[in-house]
């Protein structure tokens, strides 16, 4: 392998056991509240990264299919007290609901956007997003505005607020084993295919593939993911309502993901880190106070117009100037790359 | 390339008969049934705001066609166009109470506010924010013409940064609670239509009025006029009409120009008509991104029909749901949206870029 590669892994090695032992030398708060949040949002704009990088598919509807599992979730575990279906099931039953329901309304969103690459994809996925937001708000059967409270994790895991150490590695194993699972899927011929739709979809549908049913699986797929990142964002939480996705949840994400970089998978988790840490002590600094929106807005800005790699790009930059090599995949970046021809 | 030349020469194998006879079943569909209904079957409950006729004289229907100026004109997706509608109807809001200089956090009755407290604020909104989007244009969209993405990530940007800013702004007005801007005396009052004796607020017309006025306009200038045919060349071929000596940037500012003005001209009436708050952006934005997806990009006649749909779609299902379930007419537009995208993904009049 090559020389950037080797220094990948070993800084990937060095962050991991960072985060294993982080319990041992960082504040309950930092480890309960900002590495767990960490986690869990790296997680939905993994799958978001995983559909740019590799299917050539920015979506806005990540944090939708995230709410849907939330919400199914919510409605099946509760028992009493709170808005909801309240049917007071397992919470095993919850999370196997939750995730299908939502990787089926994933796939019905993919199928229908399919057949749709860059802008317009784009807006189709917001779509999904405003309405999945809307429609939680206005049905009070199975949310309404104030959501679901109360909803508690497994006894494996306990009561969040007072073991926040067993929440914390519940997310860090899961979100490894979303990066290894994604890291293979792409490796295998699926993934292959995948990349291929991505780069011509045209000459790949002449070569005899379906497309649209790619990138239809692939956004299932990719859902599955969010679906995850939406229990656990749930358990973390311990309460759902429909402002954990609305439109600035949506852009977050988005935010999240280009912060990191959208062209690689561990884009997320820095773009994610980056973002809790702005999110909690922006608020401390005297005049940018509760105009907290305004400062990411900028710095989102200033990445877009500046370095749309963001910082996986300027870290591969930096081991490009080390090592007198290529720049790397930058010019894998969709952001940076015109749309792919239409397949219609 | 393959796919899109085999679809043009689908399209060119249905007979230009069949085609005219589509085009012909489109519009009694959606044009002249809903007219016919409204003017003579739609029952004449007065004002009654749930009967059919309710379906088309909801003005959010010809709103989003004001709004959807720059989606159709020039391709660039303005994420931000959410915002500069709130922007518009914002800074219209306060010039009106600052102008009348009297009225509490519940706002301003129509008797307090002539027609000039109205039609200042109109101009001086849309001005602003056609100024705000030309800066935008200028300074960030100019240079990356072409990379689609990038695009409309800088404009959800900004969208992000105006709306946050704008928050302490509406929060002073009116301690959070929706504001909305005073309609002028003149146009706050019924008007006998002499159709079976049907009252009908003249409010409704001016903003039916204005509606039709732009997109007539509109019409008029992308199609007959030098710099509209420009515009339209520009969206299609940009180094073509640029290679002709044509200043195609000028062409595309203008062009900007125009279309968030639209925003902001947008915000002030639908500040006017329903009421404006934080947050009221996201669903503006829905509106105009549903219609655009129905109508296909860079079609006025789409975003027309896209709009009527939408607007039809919402209140025929909301008023024929059980009541229990009146709420339920949210998952309608999804499925509005669902039908065109399984049946034509680039949109009714959608063509490939």
């Amino acid at each position: 392998m090559t020389v950037p590669v080797s220094a990948d892994r070993i800084v990937g090695a060095g962050a991991l056991l960072a985060a294993i032992l982080a319990p041992f030398y960082l504040s309950s708060y930092w480890v309960g509240t900002l590495l767990t949040q960490m986690l869990f949002l790296g997680i939905v704009a993994a799958s978001l990264i995983f559909l740019s990088a590799y299917g050539g598919m920015v979506s806005l509807a990540q944090v939708a299919v995230y709410g849907i599992a939330g919400f199914v979730l919510g409605n099946a575990t509760t028992n009493g007290n709170t808005k909801g279906l309240n049917l007071g099931w397992s919470p095993w039953i919850g999370i196997v609901l939750g995730i299908v329901i939502a990787v089926a309304i994933g796939l019905l969103f993919g199928a229908l956007a399919s057949r749709s690459v860059g802008i317009y994809f784009l807006m189709i996925t917001l779509t999904y997003s405003v309405i999945a937001n809307l429609f939680f708000s206005q049905v009070t059967d199975l949310s309404g505005f104030g959501g679901i409270s109360g909803i508690r994790a497994p006894n494996v895991i306990g009561n969040v607020e007072a073991h926040q150490n067993r929440l914390y590695y519940v997310a860090l194993v899961t979100a490894f084993g979303v990066y290894l699972l994604l890291r293979y899927l792409v490796r295998t011929p699926f993934g292959l295919t995948l990349q291929g739709v991505r780069d011509d979809p045209v000459r790949m549908a002449s070569l005899g593939y379906n497309v649209p049913l790619h990138r239809t699986v692939a956004f299932g797929f990719a859902s599955l993911i969010a679906a995850i990142g939406g229990i656990l964002f749930v358990w973390w939480n311990g309460h759902v309502d429909p402002a954990s996705i609305d439109l600035g949840a949506t852009i977050d994400v988005l935010v999240i993901a280009v912060l990191g970089g959208l062209y690689r998978l561990e884009g997320a988790w820095i773009g994610a880190l980056l973002f809790v840490i702005v999110n909690n002590y922006s608020q401390r600094i005297g005049f940018i106070g509760d105009r907290f929106h305004t400062l990411i807005g900028a710095i989102f800005l200033a990445i877009v117009l500046v370095s749309p790699s963001g910082m996986i790009g300027l870290w591969e930059r930096a081991l490009s100037l080390f090592s007198g090599r290529r720049r790397g995949p930058l010019d894998r970046n969709p952001i940076e790359v015109g749309p792919a021809e239409p397949s219609v | 390339m393959a796919a899109v030349a085999a679809q043009r020469v689908k399209l060119t194998a249905l007979s230009a008969h069949m085609r005219l006879a589509l085009y012909a079943v489109l519009i009694l569909v959606f044009v002249v049934f809903p007219l016919v209904w409204i003017l003579f079957l739609a029952p004449t409950t007065g004002t009654g705001a749930t009967t059919f006729g309710s379906a088309v004289h909801d003005p959010k229907d010809f709103l989003i066609t004001l709004l959807n100026g720059i989606f159709g004109l020039m391709r660039v997706v303005n994420m931000a166009h959410g915002a500069f509608f709130l922007l518009g109807g914002y800074i219209a809001l306060k010039l009106q109470r600052q102008l009348v200089g009297q009225g509490s956090v519940f706002g301003l009755t129509s008797d307090q506010v002539t027609l000039v407290h109205w039609l200042y604020p109109v101009l001086i909104g849309t001005v602003i924010v056609a100024l705000i989007g030309l800066l935008m244009q200028q300074v960030f969209l100019r240079w990356n013409q072409g990379q689609d993405l990038r695009q409309a990530l800088i404009t959800i940007a900004i969208s992000i940064i105006l709306a946050d800013l704008m928050l302490p702004g509406y929060k002073g007005l009116g301690g959070g609670i929706a504001q909305d801007i005073s309609w002028p005396k003149t146009f706050d009052k019924f008007v006998n239509l002499h159709v079976s004796g049907i009252q009908y607020t003249l409010t409704r017309l001016v903003i039916l009025g204005i509606a039709v006025g732009i997109g007539v306009s509109l019409t008029v200038w992308l199609k007959w006029t030098r710099t509209g045919m420009v515009i339209r060349a520009g969206v299609d071929d940009r180094a073509m009409v640029s290679a002709l000596g044509i200043n195609i940037q000028l062409t595309f500012a203008i062009a900007f120009v125009v279309g968030s003005a639209l925003a902001g001209l947008g915000g002030v009436i639908g500040g006017s008509f329903a009421s404006l708050a934080p947050g009221v952006d996201a669903n503006w934005l829905l509106y105009s991104l549903v219609v655009v997806i129905i109508g296909g990009m860079g079609s006025l006649g789409g975003a027309a029909v896209g709009s009527l749909l939408l607007g039809l779609t919402g209140n025929f299902s909301a008023a024929y749901l059980p009541s229990n379930y009146t709420y339920y007419s949210i998952i309608f537009t999804f499925v509005l949206v669902a039908v065109v995208l399984a049946v034509k993904p680039l949109g009714l009049f959608g063509r490939p870029a």
